[in-house]
């Protein structure tokens, strides 16, 4: 089983990232959940999502603590909340960020992990005009770690945002491109 | 046949309301059900539901219109959680004196204060005794099965009660898992129009709800309490057709590796497959261990409980409570177990303890510590519950 700790400010859309990659995980016959952090969540504020993926049934509904991967949505949760917390040894790191993976290692502390990095923000910018990376940040992560093949992916992605589904899979693709993994 | 899909539990048990083809859904939103009402909202809107959807101003108000809709013939749903259910309380208790088989799904959540949103099943025990039919779903497949399942027990001319369907507030409710969800026609032939035995009809009056003097009203709550009993066999028909349709078997009392277990954990809701892992994993380490799960709370399942804990290899049971009876015998199911094997005389111990209260999250560890728990009562054969520190609270802070 894979745990996957979604990072991002409310409104960014950190539970959308995180269903979507389970209903591509369940479209391709695999068992997963996606929950959010339950409470009451506000536009601007740190928020979780969680991704659970497994070849069997998932019977555990305890939160997740442990996570085998961390994608973090918003360049500034890095100061503002412990993001590598719990992460397990040699995991992986998602983030949205210009410096490289080596950079970061050094900067969180922790050698053992993977880090994939992507400027998200920019290539949401310029293909979609506003800064949501939730889907960009999918396409670092499936590059990192294919726990999912991209064709299921992007049919979920277009599924949720039906009018600007081009767009948004231009976008997944450039970050799938771009993203660095070290 | 059925189609495999990756869905939110709630739309799931709001798609199980338009698949049983509703006449009338009236509720208040509240978190954690909020989905499930929103989703239905948006049906009846668009037009893919030809129902009446009543918004009301209070939860009191939305089980007023379940109950007179009912009255007058319809099918109908209703969802709610927590303070709405306890709003609701006045009419919860009329539905069923009335025998107006409403529909709900109960999204669990605690009761306040202090204000909480999160998960346990302080709610549903608030109700325990309003004389509903009570199902308690582990799971997202679980909770939109027995919703389908709740409008054929319900709404049968043998038992016409309003039936409750429980699942653990966020913990399922906003959860995006896989569902078998059914075809349309399947549901169809499975939940035929609804019947209704007597109708308000302005052609035809009839008063419904009227006085009970003295000298009917006794007569009256026994009729209602055979009723609910009488609804035993009609809940295990509906179980068994469900299996022989859709090939998923369901029981007044579910377990898991106990049949040669020696201490088993018993609960209700999504807490039982966590459980089962910690069972696995104890298990491995040779414990003989398992788990119990009341899926029906009401009618009380007597005799199938008796069966899997009497005379069985199981000595131990330790019963995980999910709110408090305050200053009582420290949970509603720990006392209404030990009052069903009272008179037994091959019986297992039985022990209480809580947790999860207002949605403090059971860690696999806290689940191992509930059955060393009953190991530590098997071995010296006391029960915590008999010393000073009468309830045990498993994941307290100290």
């Amino acid at each position: 089983m894979v745990e996957i700790r979604f990072h991002g400010r409310g409104g960014q859309g950190a539970v959308t990232s995180a269903e979507l990659l389970a209903q591509a995980a369940i479209k391709e016959g695999k068992h997963a959940q996606a929950f959010p952090a339950f409470g009451a969540e506000r536009r601007g504020a740190p928020v979780l999502a969680f991704t659970r993926i497994s070849d069997e049934v998932i019977k555990l509904r305890t939160g997740i603590y442990h996570p085998d991967v961390v994608i973090v949505l918003d360049p500034s949760l890095v100061k503002a909340v412990p993001v590598v917390a719990g992460l397990k040894e040699g995991g992986l790191v998602v983030l949205n960020s210009k410096k490289g993976p080596g950079d970061w290692k050094k900067e969180l502390g922790r050698e053992d992990v993977q880090v994939a990095s992507v400027d998200a923000t920019s290539i949401a910018m310029e293909e979609l005009g506003v800064p949501i990376t939730n889907v960009v940040m999918l396409g670092a992560l499936v590059k990192a770690k294919p726990l999912v093949g991209l064709e299921p992916l992007e049919e979920f992605i277009a599924q949720r945002f039906p009018r600007i589904a081009e767009k948004e899979i231009k976008a997944f693709r450039r970050a799938y491109q771009e993203a660095r993994v070290e | 046949m059925a189609k495999r899909t990756g869905i939110e539990v709630s739309i799931a048990i709001a798609e199980a309301a338009r698949q049983a083809n509703v006449d009338v859904v009236s509720a208040y939103p509240i978190t954690p059900q909020t989905h499930i009402v929103e989703h239905l909202a948006q049906l009846v809107a668009d037009g893919d539901l030809d129902a009446e959807y009543i918004t009301v101003e209070s939860e009191h108000t939305a089980m007023s219109a379940c109950v007179g809709a009912s009255a007058a013939g319809a099918r109908v749903f209703t969802s709610t959680s927590s303070q709405g259910l306890a709003l609701m309380n006045e009419i919860v208790y009329l539905a069923s004196s009335l025998r107006t088989p409403v529909i709900m799904a109960l999204a669990n959540r605690a009761l306040s204060g202090p204000i909480s949103i999160w998960n346990d099943h302080s709610d549903v025990m608030n109700e325990r005794d309003t004389g509903w039919i009570c199902i308690f779903a582990n799971n997202g497949q679980e909770a939109y099965d027995l919703t389908l399942m709740a409008f054929r027990i319900g709404e049968d001319r043998r038992v016409m009660l309003p039936v409750m369907v429980n699942f653990d507030g966020f913990i399922l409710t906003h959860v995006i898992e896989p569902i078998h969800i059914f075809e349309d026609q399947e549901i169809a032939d499975f939940i035929p129009p609804y019947e209704p035995l007597c109708v308000l009809d302005t052609d035809n009056p009839i008063t419904v709800g009227p006085v009970g003097v003295p000298d009917v009203y006794t007569e009256a709550k026994k009729q209602q309490e055979m009723a609910i009993r009488e609804s035993r066999p009609v809940i295990e028909e509906v179980f068994e057709e469900f299996a022989r349709r859709y090939g998923r078997r369901y029981r007044p009392v579910e377990t898991y590796r106990a049949d040669d277990a020696e201490i088993v954990l018993l609960a209700q809701g999504s807490v039982i497959e966590a459980a089962e892992v910690a069972v696995d994993h104890l298990r491995d380490q040779g414990k003989k261990v398992g788990t119990v799960e009341l899926r029906l709370w009401r009618p009380f399942p007597f005799d199938d409980l008796r069966e899997v804990l009497c005379s069985t290899s199981i000595k131990q049971v330790v019963v995980l409570d999910r709110c408090i009876s305050f200053g009582g015998p420290p949970g509603p199911v720990l006392s209404e177990v030990r009052s069903a094997l009272y008179l037994e005389k091959d019986k297992p111990m039985v022990v209480g303890v809580v947790a999860g209260l207002g949605g403090r999250d059971i860690s696999l560890e806290e689940y191992v510590e509930m059955f060393e728990i009953g190991e530590e009562c098997l071995r010296t054969g006391k029960d915590p519950g008999e010393e000073p520190e009468l309830v045990k609270i498993v994941g307290l802070r100290e």
